[in-house]
């Protein structure tokens, strides 16, 4: 067994993870283990902006921002933790901008903003300049910035290094109230070497998940190949809950048929949404703010638009975004990037004609349930010392169920900072929890048998399956019915998955391997989403139920929490335990979502 | 880079749409045969060439038809990708002789009546099929420097920076490191201690920055034997980069701002 030990093991090199990294690596021995080289993160995939209340261009303020994101999740928001990220989200800008990130500029040569969908001025009044941006190319300048940083500060990396387990003990503890409880500790760490095929051990004192999203569960999506969910996958196997994550969000304007993201930005530049009747049709759905209206809004528009025998094409399966009116200087200059997307992918010329676009799966809402110190939980307020998790893994929850553009690329740098500070201090005064005995066998045994398996099936046929099914039955519409089939058939792609063979058996950057042990964690996460799907008999943000169109106050204003239980049963589903988790209220009491 | 913030146009709420609009109609397939270098030193030290034969479609791009060999034909093939779209920098890769982002090229572009072939990127060290070892291309890039360095005291809020001192040094700031570039360029193939293109870019990039000031050290790394001058400008590298930065030209650049230097 290979041990390697450092105080604080940061997994994944997106800008969460790097942004903690600048914080930890300062203050205490520090490795980021990253499957991909760190400037190949999807991080540098985000396009539009990163909003603060800078107030650069006009007046703004951080309350209006907290409300913003509140009413923007539909009040399933914790409320301190939007309040921290509002408030925090001016210095997390200007640190960027003093790390090297070249933002756009104001005539005056400050930073620039621009407007995005459902960040408003005073409490909903009309549309703000809020989103900081680097053309359209925001993320891409953000994980620049990050890594260019993390040379500086000689942040040591473990390129292509994938995480498979994560080493949790339990030990038994009593609460205040003087009841018996098991309360986990964490050890480290087991990741796969690509290069090798070679296991290491991480033992350290904190481990921060930073492992990004998991949009691959679906066919269409913004997503990259490798956002599989493998944070979020490994700590549930590992007895971790999982909170909301029925919350998907559909972005509305993905490229019709391959789901690369066209920004927001195009909307908040002044791109509108038409459909087959050329009718401006936000105009209907959301009277004040149109397309800028929250991304669930737009999305089931759109896809209403569509059902209703609207949409345009051959198919009439999608509708389309207008930038004709827009002067190409302007679209040169704000949006060149997402302009280009549409040449090279559709050979739409967007001077002149519309895009075609339709809603793409693009943002798990939902992740590993932290505090707003990134310390993460193992039920609704224990937490585990030495366990953080930060960015698109993570569920704070500042985005509840529906996150607004440009709050994202906010989350993972004030909750990446704020995650490598914590997890450094406490690495300063904390022991090692001993590495047991045998630590990697769980991992040997897991990466072995997919190797030997030698079944009948194939790993992207499976994959394919579960992809078109979660588009089919779990997207921006879902009933009881079509969430009950989609478990059916996740049901019988589990069993089937045991049945795999790969043809790679070799060691060596062994991607045939790899990308099975990530159907795995697709499969289990998907099951996951859609059981919580199941179970919220209500609609609110991303998740929309048809059979129950209306928001639930009453009886779903909390957050869901999913943890694997051998004893357990939700629904049909064994081995699923589900719970609830009240949300935090500070001073919004909940309205009805009008814009 | 224009900065003022002029009100939007307000569009019509309704237009007509020409007819067909938005594109569509059946999307053409054919056929094409794919030829993928392979080289597995687990398996042989001799490199070899396996041929495919795939239907594939008019939006498919090179990343497919690899996809598609990996997914249904042939598991071992192996080749790094990521994003799918051009922004990440995993796959650039040797296509028909040129270097080319696989994801960011679509294969109706290229003739389809003769075989299509990929090879890894040229000189850096093949470890099996289509990846290479990217160490040697990052040591470079680590070692111009690549992050802002300012003297002086922080100010409080952001650095003042104007939109043109910002738009000086914009196209530089788009590269992905995908190494394209660098492993496009003959003097690199014979000499891998030289930076490459790819570096003196993102030195360019801060040289060019006005809030940075460690221009005279960063021109002193590339004023080495092995920096600039050794790029004899054969225009390969700004063919090769996907995302259109006009590399020669920085790299010309670089090289004037060296000599105005020393002058
Ligand atoms: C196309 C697109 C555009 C977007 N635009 C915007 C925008 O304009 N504004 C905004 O606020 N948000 C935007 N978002 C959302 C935002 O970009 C992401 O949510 C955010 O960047 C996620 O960052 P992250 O650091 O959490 O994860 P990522 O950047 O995805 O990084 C994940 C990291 O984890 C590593 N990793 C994963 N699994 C493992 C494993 N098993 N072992 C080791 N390492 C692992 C990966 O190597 C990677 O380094 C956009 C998203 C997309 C897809
Ligand atoms: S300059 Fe262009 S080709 Fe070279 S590494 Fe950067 S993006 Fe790739
Ligand atoms: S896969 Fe990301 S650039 Fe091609």
């Amino acid at each position: 067994m290979q041990v390697h030990k450092y105080d604080v093991v940061i997994v994944g090199a997106g800008g969460a993870g790097m942004r903690a990294a600048i914080e930890s690596g300062q203050r205490a021995r520090t490795a980021v283990l990253t499957k991909l080289y760190p400037t190949r993160s999807h991080t540098g995939a985000a396009q539009g902006g990163m909003c603060a209340a800078l107030a650069n261009v006009e007046e703004d303020n951080w309350e209006w921002h907290t409300f913003d994101t509140i009413k923007g999740g539909d009040y399933l928001v914790d409320q301190d933790a939007a309040e921290v990220m509002a408030k925090e989200a001016i210095d997390a800008v200007l640190d960027l901008e003093k790390m090297g990130l070249p933002f756009n500029r104001t005539p005056e040569g400050r930073i620039d903003q621009r407007r995005f969908g459902g960040h408003t001025r005073d409490h909903g009044k009309a549309p703000v300049r809020r989103a900081c941006y680097a053309a359209d190319r925001t993320g891409h300048m953000i994980l620049q910035t990050l890594y260019q940083n993390c040379v500086k500060h000689n942040v040591e990396f473990y390129n292509e290094y994938y995480v498979l387990d994560l080493l949790v003990l339990e030990e038994d503890a009593v609460r205040e109230d003087g009841t018996a409880y098991k309360q986990k500790r964490v050890a480290g760490v087991v990741s796969y070497d690509l290069a090798s095929g070679e296991i290491h051990v991480f033992q350290a004192k904190s481990v921060v998940f930073a492992s990004g999203g998991v949009g691959k569960v679906f066919k269409t999506t913004s997503n990259a190949h490798t956002l599989t969910g493998d944070g979020m996958a490994i700590a549930f196997r590992r007895g971790i809950p999982l909170e909301d994550m029925e919350f998907v969000q559909f972005h509305p304007t993905g490229l019709a048929g391959l789901g690369i993201l066209l920004s927001e930005a195009a909307r908040g530049e002044g791109a509108i949404l038409r459909n087959s009747e050329g009718e401006r049709f936000m105009e209907r759905y959301a009277p004040t703010i149109k397309d800028l209206a929250p991304r669930d809004i737009v999305a089931r528009s759109m896809a209403l638009e569509v059902r209703e025998g609207r949409g345009c094409g051959p198919n009439k399966d999608y509708v389309l975004l207008d930038l004709t009116h827009l002067e190409p200087a302007h679209i040169d200059a704000k949006l060149p990037d997402i302009t280009e997307f549409a040449r090279t992918y559709l050979g739409v010329e967007p001077y002149t004609e519309p895009v075609p676009v339709f809603p793409t799966a693009h943002y798990a809402m939902g992740g590993i349930p932290t505090n707003i110190k990134g310390e993460v939980l193992q039920d609704n307020d224990t937490v585990i010392p030495g366990l953080y998790a930060a960015g698109e893994v993570a569920c704070v929850s500042v985005h509840g169920s529906n996150r607004l553009g440009t709050n994202s690329l906010l989350d993972i740098n004030v909750f990446g900072k704020r995650a490598g500070i914590y997890a450094a201090e406490y690495a300063q005064t904390a022991d090692f929890v001993e590495v047991p005995e045998g630590a990697d066998a769980d991992t040997i045994r897991l990466v072995e048998s997919v190797r030997n398996a030698n079944g009948t099936e194939r790993v992207a046929q499976l994959r394919k399956e579960l992809q078109d099914t979660m588009d089919a039955n779990v997207q921006v519409f879902r009933t009881e019915q079509s969430l009950n089939e989609t478990l059916n058939v996740i049901a019988s792609l589990r069993e089937r998955y045991r049945n795999i063979s790969i043809q790679d058996k070799g060691k060596r950057f062994n991607l045939d391997l790899l990308e099975a042990v990530e159907l795995g964690f697709l499969l289990d996460m998907a099951q996951v989403m859609t059981v919580a799907a199941l179970h919220r008999k209500e609609s609110r943000g991303g998740h929309f139920r048809e059979d129950y169109p209306d928001r639930d106050d009453a009886n779903y204003m909390q957050h869901s929490m999913a943890y694997l239980d051998d004893t357990a049963q939700a629904g049909t589903v064994a081995g699923i335990r589900l719970d609830t988790k009240p949300v935090v209220f500070t001073r919004y009491e909940p309205m009805v979502r009008k814009y | 880079m224009t900065a003022q913030n002029t009100e939007p146009v307000e569009p019509a709420s309704k237009v007509d749409l020409a007819p067909g609009v938005g594109g569509g109609g059946e999307i053409p397939s054919f056929d094409i045969t794919l030829k993928v270098r392979r080289y597995n030193p687990e398996v042989s030290e001799e490199a070899r060439w396996d041929e495919f034969k795939l239907t594939m479609y008019g939006t498919d791009r090179v990343l497919d038809a690899l996809h598609k060999v990996k997914w249904e034909h042939d598991g071992s093939v192996s080749f790094r990708r990521s994003c799918a779209h051009g922004v990440c920098g995993s796959d650039a890769m040797r296509i028909n002789g040129r270097n080319r982002l696989a994801c960011k090229t679509l294969l109706k572009d290229l003739d389809t009546s003769k075989p299509i072939t990929v090879e890894p990127i040229k000189g850096l060290p093949v470890e099996k099929d289509l990846i290479v070892d990217m160490e040697p291309f990052f040591q470079s890039y680590r070692e111009i420097m690549p992050f802002l360095i300012s003297s002086g005291h922080e100010p409080t809020r952001e650095r003042l920076q104007s939109p043109e001192d910002r738009e000086r040094f914009d196209d530089t700031t788009k590269c992905i490191l995908c190494a394209a570039c660098t492993s496009s360029c003959p003097v690199f193939w014979t000499d891998g201690q030289y930076f490459g293109p790819a570096a003196i870019v993102n030195a360019h990039r801060f040289i060019f920055d006005s809030r940075d000031d460690a221009g005279d050290m960063r021109l002193e790394i590339l004023n080495d034997r092995e920096g600039v001058w050794r790029c004899r400008t054969t225009f390969n590298c700004s063919e090769a980069c996907p995302r259109g930065i006009q590399v020669t030209k920085a790299i010309a650049e670089v090289k004037q701002a060296v000599l105005n230097r020393r002058i």
